[in-house]
C-alpha cells in the first residue's frame, strides 16, 4: 500500500507515492533520480549514502522515506551553486581526495556537516572523528583529511573559485 | 616571443573525473537512468559447498506475475562457460555445485522485490557431498588443479646442510575481500539485428565481450562493451564482472528487453572470489655472516572451485618469493589447491604479497634467533649490481637493482636506527604498552607474466575545431589511468589537458584489449597513445609548415606545446587549432590508432627460466606501531615510505596510489578477517562483520616520498608502474609488531599469525607469557 508523501530535497518539494518500507536512499535514487548518494552496503556500515536531514548527517539507507516528511534533506547534488563548487568540493579536486569517487558524495556530506557546526577550525583528530563512519577503499584517507583540513583552516574565505568543467 | 614549453607531464593534476565525483554526477553502472522496459536479473544459488542437484523445478517461479523468465543451464544457447583461461567455469551449474553461492538459475523480473519472490519460489534440492575448504586440507587430500610450477637453482639441500643457521616452518596468509565500494553490476541493452550493448563494471571489457559471445553463441562483433568507470576494482573486477554481464545478456536474449544485473553488498561478497589464502612450508639457511644462502619452499594457493587466474597468480608468487634478496640456492615449488570455495581471483599484488610474506617471515625469524636488527639483516642479502649477486632464481640478471640506494636513503630520513634504540628503552619502562619498528623493502616485477598479454591499443581523434577524443584500451577504476593518458596525449600533441576528452573504454574503439591489471595499464596504453600521437604529428608537421609559411624541410623543427605551434627562437607562430583546421581543409586524416607491445619478454615455465618482466619497481617502508598488551589492540604511529615510480608521470596520482595501496595492505594484515562456517558459508559478508581500514586505522603520521633521479629506460617518459607494488610495504607493520612483542618475553620465539587482529595479537601475547624461552630450555637440559 503506497502513501503520498511530500519530500523537501535540496530546496525543492517532491510529491511521490511510496510504500512504507522504501528507504530515503531508494527514494532519492530511484524515484527522484538523484543518484549522487551511493548504495555501498544498504545497512548503515559504509557511509556512502550519507545525506543531511535538518543539517545532521544521516544514513539514507537506514532512514525511511516516510520518516523525513516535513524535514529538510540535502544531498551532494545541492553543494555546487550555479556550477561554482563548494570550497570542500574544490579542495577534494585540488588535493586528489577522490580516486574512484564512489565514497566521495557521502564523505563530502559528513565533512560539510562538520564545517557547518562553526566554532574553532576542527583539527585532524576531529576531522577523523567526523568521517569515522565513511569507508574509502582507494585513498588511504590522507588526502581526504588534507582537503577537509585545508578548507577548515580557510573557512572565512570562499576558497579558490571553482572551475566550470570545460 | 618566448615559450615556456609547458607540458602537463611530471606535474600534479587533479583526477580527470574529480569534478564529476564531487558533484555526484560521475555515473557508475547502477546510476545509469533506467532504459524503458528495464528488467532485473537475480540468482538462485547453491546452499551447499559441494553437492549434486537432485531437483530444480522453476515452474512455480516462472508462473509468478511480473516474472519474465527463469533460466537454467538448459537455456544457454551457446557454451555454458564463463571462465577466464581454461573452460572450467559453467555460467550456470549443471548437475553439480562446487561452492556456496554458485549460480544455478537466473530469475528475470520487473523489480528486485519480484526477483526475490521468484528466487524463493524455485524448488531446489541439492544432495551434499564431502567438501574441502583449506589449502592444508587440499594438500592432505591431494586435491590440486593441473600443473606444477618449479623454479630451481643451485643445490638447496647441499647448501642448507652447510648453513650456520637452518630452520623450517609453515606460514599461512589469509584471504581478503576486495571491497570495491561499487559492487558488481552490468546493464545489457538488446539492439537491432541481434546485437547487444553492454555497460559493465569491469577491468576487462574484451573478456566480457568474449564470454558473452561464447554464452550467446554469436560472434564478438555483435557485442559492444563499454566501461564508464569503476567504483574501485583492485583485481576483483578483472574476471568476475563477466558473469554478471553474461547472466544479464542471457536474460536480455530470452526476454528481448534491457536487463540489469546488480549485486547488493551481501550478494557481491558471497558470490565473488577473494585474494587467495595461501599455505606454504619452507626451509631456510643463513651463513655465518647472516646472509640468506638457501630457501626451499612448497607453496599452495587456495584456488577455490575453478582456475580463474590462479595459475598466473601462482607464477607471480614464485617470481616474488626472492623479493629484494639474492638467494644463491633456491627451490620454489607451487601447486594450486582445488577447494569448495568461490573461485579466488586477482587482487592487487596478484600472489606477490603472499610470496614475499614467506621470505619476510624467514628474515624475521632469523633476526630474532640471531638477536640482530631485522633491517640490517635484510640488507646483507640484497641483490647487488654485480654479476655475482644480481641473478634472479629464474636466472635473469636484474639491471641496476635499487634496493641498497633506497635502503640507505630511507634509513636516514626515517631515523630508523635511533628510533629503534629509543623504542627499546621505551619498552623497558612501559609494562603495558609496547612499541616496535619494522622495515620492509620491495622489488616488484612489472609486466603480465603471460607474455602475450603485454600489448595495447589506442585511438586518437582530432576534430576540426582542435578538440581531441582519446580512446585507449585501459579502464578507469580510480587509479588515475585516464588522467595519465590525457597527460601523455596532451604532451605529445602539445595541447592543454582541457582540450582532451578521455572517452569511456569501449570494445568498438580498441579491440582485443588486455585487462587493466598487473599495474601495467599506464606503461602499455601510454605507449600506444604515444604511438597514435606520433603518427598524427607526422601528418600535422608539413601542414604546420604551410601555415607558418616556412619550407616543408623545416617541419622537424616545429614545436607543438600548450596549444601553440612555432619554431623555437624564431618569430613563426600559429595555434594548434589553426593547423588542425588547415589539415582538414587540405584533406589530411585527423585520426589514428596506436599500438604497442612490450619487447623482449619471454618466460618458459617448464624449465623455470626466462625474462618474465620488462623491468622492476622498488620501494621501502619503515613503520612504527604501538600495542596494548591488555587488549591486543595496536595502531601505526608513523610510516615512512620511499617509493620508486621512475619519473612520475603525474606525481599527485602516484602518491595517492602509494597511500591507498599501503593502507589496503594494512587491512589485509591487521583487521580484515574472512570467517566461514564449517559448511563453507561466508559469515562475514558485509561491512558490519568484515572490517576494512577506517580513517582511524591509517598511520597517524604518514610520510610518502618518491625516489628522485629514478628515470626508467624504455618506459613511457621514464615512469614506472605504481598500482600494486606499495601494497607489499604494509608488511613493515608485521615486523614492527614482532619487535613490540619481543619485549613481552625476551628470548621466546614469536609465532604471530596474520591477520594480526587484536584477538590474534592478544592470543600471541598470552602464548608468549606461557612460552619457554631458549635460555630456559637450555637451563632445563643442563640441570
Ligand atoms: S549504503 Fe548506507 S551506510 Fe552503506
Ligand atoms: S575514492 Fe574509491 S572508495 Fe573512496
Amino acid at each position: 500500500m503506497k502513501t503520498l508523501v511530500s519530500l523537501d530535497v535540496n530546496g525543492r518539494t517532491y510529491e511521490i507515492a511510496v510504500s512504507p518500507e522504501l528507504t530515503l536512499l531508494e527514494a532519492l535514487r530511484y524515484e527522484l533520480g538523484l543518484t549522487g548518494s551511493k548504495q555501498g552496503c544498504d545497512k548503515g556500515d559504509c557511509g556512502a549514502c550519507t545525506v543531511l536531514v535538518d543539517d545532521r548527517p544521516t544514513l539514507a539507507c537506514l532512514t525511511l522515506a516516510v520518516a523525513v516528511q516535513g524535514r529538510k534533506v540535502r544531498t551532494v547534488e545541492s553543494l555546487a551553486q550555479a556550477n561554482v563548487l563548494h570550497p570542500l568540493q574544490d579542495a577534494f579536486d585540488q588535493h586528489g581526495a577522490a580516486q574512484c569517487g564512489f565514497c566521495t558524495p557521502g564523505i563530502l556530506m559528513s565533512a560539510v556537516s562538520l564545517l557547518e557546526q562553526g566554532g574553532d577550525a576542527p583539527d585532524r583528530l576531529s576531522i577523523k572523528k567526523a568521517l569515522s563512519g565513511n569507508l574509502c577503499r582507494c585513498t588511504g584517507y590522507t588526502k581526504i583529511i588534507d582537503a577537509v583540513e585545508d578548507v577548515a583552516a580557510n573557512t572565512s574565505s570562499p576558497g579558490p573559485p571553482g572551475h566550470t568543467g570545460s | 616571443m618566448t615559450h615556456s614549453q609547458k607540458t602537463p607531464l611530471h606535474r600534479p593534476a587533479p583526477h580527470e573525473s574529480c569534478y564529476l565525483h564531487v558533484k555526484g554526477e560521475a555515473r557508475y553502472v547502477h546510476d545509469v537512468p533506467p532504459p524503458p522496459g528495464l528488467l532485473h536479473a537475480a540468482l538462485v544459488t547453491s546452499p551447499v559447498a559441494h553437492g549434486r542437484i537432485v531437483e530444480l523445478d522453476v515452474s512455480a517461479a516462472r508462473a509468478l506475475p511480473r516474472v519474465h523468465a527463469v533460466l537454467t543451464a538448459a537455456d544457454v544457447p551457446g557454451v555454458n562457460d564463463c571462465s577466464a583461461v581454461i573452460a572450467d567455469e559453467p555460467l550456470l551449474a549443471d548437475g553439480e555445485v562446487h561452492c556456496c553461492g554458485q549460480a544455478i538459475a537466473v530469475v528475470v523480473a520487473e523489480s528486485l522485490a519480484d526477483c526475490r519472490a521468484a528466487v524463493a519460489a524455485v524448488k531446489l534440492r541439492v544432495e551434499a557431498l564431502p567438501a574441502i575448504f583449506s589449502s592444508r586440507e587440499a594438500v592432505a587430500a591431494g586435491s590440486y588443479m593441473n600443473g606444477v610450477h618449479i623454479i630451481e637453482r643451485g643445490d638447496v639441500q647441499g647448501a642448507l646442510a652447510r648453513c650456520a643457521l637452518r630452520f623450517s616452518g609453515e606460514i599461512e596468509t589469509s584471504g581478503q575481500e576486495h571491497f570495491y565500494l561499487e559492487t558488481h553490476a552490468a546493464l545489457v541493452l538488446p539492439e537491432e539485428g541481434g546485437t547487444y550493448k553492454i555497460t559493465s563494471s569491469t577491468q576487462h571489457p574484451s573478456e566480457v565481450q568474449a564470454n558473452v559471445a561464447k554464452v550467446l553463441g554469436i560472434p564478438r562483433n555483435r557485442i559492444v562493451v563499454e566501461v564508464l568507470r569503476m567504483g574501485g576494482g583492485f583485481g576483483g573486477k578483472e574476471t568476475q564482472g563477466a558473469h554478471l554481464a553474461a547472466w544479464a545478456a542471457l536474460a536480455a536474449r530470452h526476454t528481448g528487453r534491457p536487463v540489469e544485473c546488480w549485486m547488493n553488498r551481501d550478494q557481491d561478497m558471497l558470490f565473488s572470489g577473494k585474494r587467495h589464502p595461501w599455505y606454504s612450508r619452507y626451509e631456510a639457511g643463513f651463513d655465518a655472516h647472516g646472509v640468506l644462502q638457501a630457501l626451499d619452499v612448497f607453496t599452495v594457493p587456495n584456488g577455490g572451485w575453478s582456475n580463474d587466474l590462479s595459475r598466473a597468480i601462482l607464477d607471480r608468487c614464485l617470481f616474488h618469493i626472492d623479493n629484494a634478496y639474492f638467494i644463491p640456492h633456491v627451490r620454489f615449488e607451487g601447486r594450486i589447491a582445488r577447494t569448495n570455495r568461490p573461485s579466488n581471483t586477482a587482487f592487487r599484488g596478484f600472489g606477490a604479497p603472499q610470496g614475499v610474506m614467506i621470505v619476510e617471515e624467514v628474515f624475521n625469524r632469523a633476526a630474532e634467533a640471531l638477536g640482530l636488527d631485522p633491517a640490517e639483516l635484510r640488507s646483507r642479502s640484497f641483490y647487488r649490481d654485480d654479476e655475482e649477486h644480481n641473478r634472479t632464481p629464474y636466472d635473469f640478471p636484474l639491471p641496476g637493482p635499487r634496493s641498497q640506494r633506497i635502503h640507505e636513503e630511507l634509513m636516514e630520513s626515517s631515523e630508523y636506527v635511533a628510533r629503534r634504540e629509543a623504542l627499546e628503552a621505551f619498552n623497558q619502562r612501559s609494562p603495558l604498552v609496547k612499541r616496535g619498528i619494522g622495515y620492509q623493502p620491495l622489488k616488484f616485477g612489472v609486466s603480465f607474466t603471460h607474455s602475450m598479454l603485454n600489448q595495447a591499443g589506442a585511438l586518437v581523434l582530432i576534430y576540426s575545431d582542435g578538440s581531441v577524443q582519446l580512446n585507449h584500451g585501459g579502464t578507469e577504476m580510480g587509479q588515475g589511468l585516464h588522467t595519465k593518458m590525457m597527460a601523455v596525449c596532451a604532451h605529445e600533441l602539445g595541447v592543454p589537458m582541457g582540450r582532451i576528452r578521455a572517452m569511456n573504454t569501449a570494445t568498438d574503439k580498441v579491440p582485443n584489449t588486455s585487462a587493466t591489471a598487473a599495474s601495467a595499464g599506464t606503461d602499455l596504453n601510454g605507449a600506444a597513445v604515444h604511438a597514435a600521437c606520433v603518427t598524427l604529428l607526422a601528418r600535422l608537421r608539413p601542414v604546420a609548415a604551410k601555415v607558418l609559411g616556412v619550407d616543408v624541410a623545416r617541419a622537424p623543427d616545429i614545436a607543438f606545446a600548450d596549444g601553440q605551434v612555432y619554431i623555437p627562437g624564431e618569430s613563426y607562430e600559429t595555434s594548434f587549432d589553426a593547423v588542425v583546421r588547415r589539415a582538414y581543409e587540405d584533406q589530411v586524416s585527423l585520426s589514428s590508432t596506436g599500438y604497442y607491445r612490450t619487447p623482449n619478454i619471454k618466460y618458459d615455465a617448464s624449465i623455470g627460466r626466462g625474462k618474465p618482466f620488462h623491468y622492476y619497481a622498488y620501494g621501502a617502508a619503515v613503520s612504527e606501531v604501538e600495542v596494548n598488551l591488555l587488549t591486543g589492540e595496536h595502531r601505526v604511529l608513523r610510516t615512512d615510505i620511499l617509493h620508486d615510480v621512475g619519473d612520475s608521470l603525474v606525481p599527485s596520482i602516484d602518491r595517492g596510489q602509494i597511500e591507498g595501496a599501503f593502507v589496503q595492505g594494512l587491512g589485509w594484515l591487521s583487521c580484515e578477517e574472512l570467517v566461514w562456517n564449517d559448511k563453507g558459508f561466508l559469515l562475514t559478508h558485509s561491512p558490519d562483520s568484515y572490517k576494512i581500514p577506517t580513517i582511524g586505522n591509517m598511520p597517524t603520521d604518514f610520510r610518502v616520498e618518491l625516489l628522485q633521479q629514478a628515470t626508467q629506460p624504455d618506459v613511457i617518459h621514464g615512469s614506472k608502474a605504481v598500482g600494486e607494488p606499495p601494497f607489499l610495504l604494509a608488511i613493515s607493520m608485521v615486523t614492527a609488531l614482532r619487535h613490540a612483542l619481543a619485549s613481552v618475553r625476551p628470548g621466546a620465539a614469536i609465532e604471530l599469525k596474520v591477520p594480526c587482529t587484536p584477538e590474534a595479537v592478544l592470543r600471541e601475547i598470552e602464548r608468549l607469557r606461557e612460552a619457554v624461552t631458549v635460555q630456559e630450555r637450555q637451563h632445563e637440559l643442563t640441570t
